[in-house]
């Protein structure tokens, strides 16, 4: 994956790999280890509660935006602290698309820069909005 | 049941549909729907938000190592991606106006065709053929290590390719897949790509189709955290335990099971939707 046309510099493709793998690692071991800690507090505290998910009533407010997910998470609601980890795993994605972004401007590969922003265009939009 | 008790079995059926996923190569993420609404009773939307949420932390997971390796092909994902994420971000629009006896149905055609393509025998191909257009112009041609050294190879057909990345992005946001099938095919047999840089750059590809959907849906108020938690924790460690043992296991054997098992579900999606039990 060299790029002749690309000016010589750090950012080579091969190193650009290896962060963008750390990167990936390390955003799923966050999600995770929050997830734990709400799955964990949600049968301590729900634990007995009766589940049934056969009829679709969609998630109170507090669950579905990101500021009230985010402000719930630090009162330390159980299931505002699980949303929290699955919002952090949803961003791992996202991330690494900004991550590449940055490489591929630090290597002055224009089109590809401008393919990258599409995508991370599109994926803010579904994230931030929530609309499709 | 209790949410401690269905918290427990839920992750229990999760280990196994990750742990099956990794070894057969197929993912975990085509059947961890089909078991919540089947086994669980779980409303079709919840269980698309969970498997969702699953497929993101297992092709993320594994796309850490692969990506490292050099296996990937960044600038194909990149591009690709495009497609996917506009498919999906269309796919997600589409099912708020699509009955879910109809998602259903459809569900248990894609299990057919995985289950008809995981019996197919894989044509070889060759990698290094005439030169495309569009590949040498956004200079996708690259190498990937092999027990003989870096290989080079080609790439070709790229808007054929990127067509069929659109179709699975809307797959990936109507059922809550990574649909792997549909881009390792579009990569290997359509774009000429070797099997293992197809499967390495479907696999980079799919957390970022999964996330825009699961964005949408997040907002929308299909995931759910108590359901989302053992879905999501029981995939990835039956995925990292595949992972670690993928060298030791009866792999054609289990991939004999697991085509066995997503007929079966192919079937009961099937039947459900066609009766309206969903």
């Amino acid at each position: 994956m060299s790029d002749p046309t690309a000016r010589p510099s750090r950012w080579t493709d091969h190193a650009v790999e290896q962060l963008i793998g750390r990167l990936l690692q390390i955003g799923v071991l966050i999600a995770a280890l929050v997830v734990v800690v709400g799955g964990a507090l949600v049968l301590s505290q729900h634990g007995g509660a009766v589940a049934s998910y056969s009829v679709f009533h969609g998630q109170p407010e507090l669950l579905r935006s990101i500021g009230p997910i985010v402000r719930g998470a630090f009162a330390m609601d159980s299931r505002a602290v699980v949303q929290l980890g699955l919002l952090l795993l949803i961003a791992t994605p996202i991330a690494r698309v900004a991550f590449t972004l940055g490489a591929f401007a630090l290597q002055r590969d224009r089109t590809y820069v401008l393919i990258t922003a599409v995508v991370l265009a599109l994926l803010l939009y579904g994230f931030l909005y929530g609309r499709a | 049941m209790t949410t401690l008790t269905l918290a427990l079995w839920i992750a229990g059926g999760s280990v196994t549909a990750g742990l099956l996923g990794a070894l057969t190569g197929l993912g975990g993420g085509i059947i961890v729907v089909p078991m919540l609404t089947l086994i669980f009773h779980v409303d079709l939307r919840y269980a698309i938000g969970a498997s969702l949420v699953s497929v993101i932390a297992t092709s993320s997971g594994a796309a850490a190592a692969y990506v490292r390796e050099g296996y990937t092909n960044v600038r194909v994902g990149i591009l690709l991606e495009v497609a996917t994420t506009i498919g999906a971000l269309l796919g997600a629009a589409l099912s708020g106006f699509i009955p879910t006896s109809a998602l259903a149905v459809l569900f248990g055609c894609v299990l057919l065709f995985t289950a008809y393509r995981s019996i197919q025998p894989r044509p070889e191909h060759d990698l290094l053929t005439t030169p495309d257009k569009w590949a040498a112009r956004l200079r996708l041609d690259s190498t990937y290590p092999t027990a003989t050294g870096m290989q080079a190879y080609s790439v070709q057909r790229v808007p054929a390719g990127f067509s069929l990345m659109f179709f699975a992005g809307i797959l990936s946001a109507l059922l809550g897949i990574g649909s792997g099938i549909i881009k390792v095919l579009a990569m290997d047999q359509t774009m000429r790509l070797p099997f293992k840089v197809s499967t390495t750059t479907s696999n980079f590809m799919i957390g970022v189709t999964a996330a825009a959907s699961a964005g949408v849906y997040l907002h929308r108020g299909y995931i759910d955290p108590v359901l989302s938690f053992p879905v999501m924790l029981g995939v990835l460690a039956g995925a990292l335990i595949g992972a670690r043992i993928l060298g030791r296991a009866n792999t054609k054997l289990l991939r004999q099971l697991f085509t066995g098992v997503v007929v079966i579900m192919a079937v009961e999606m099937l039947y459900k939707g066609l009766t309206g039990g969903v």
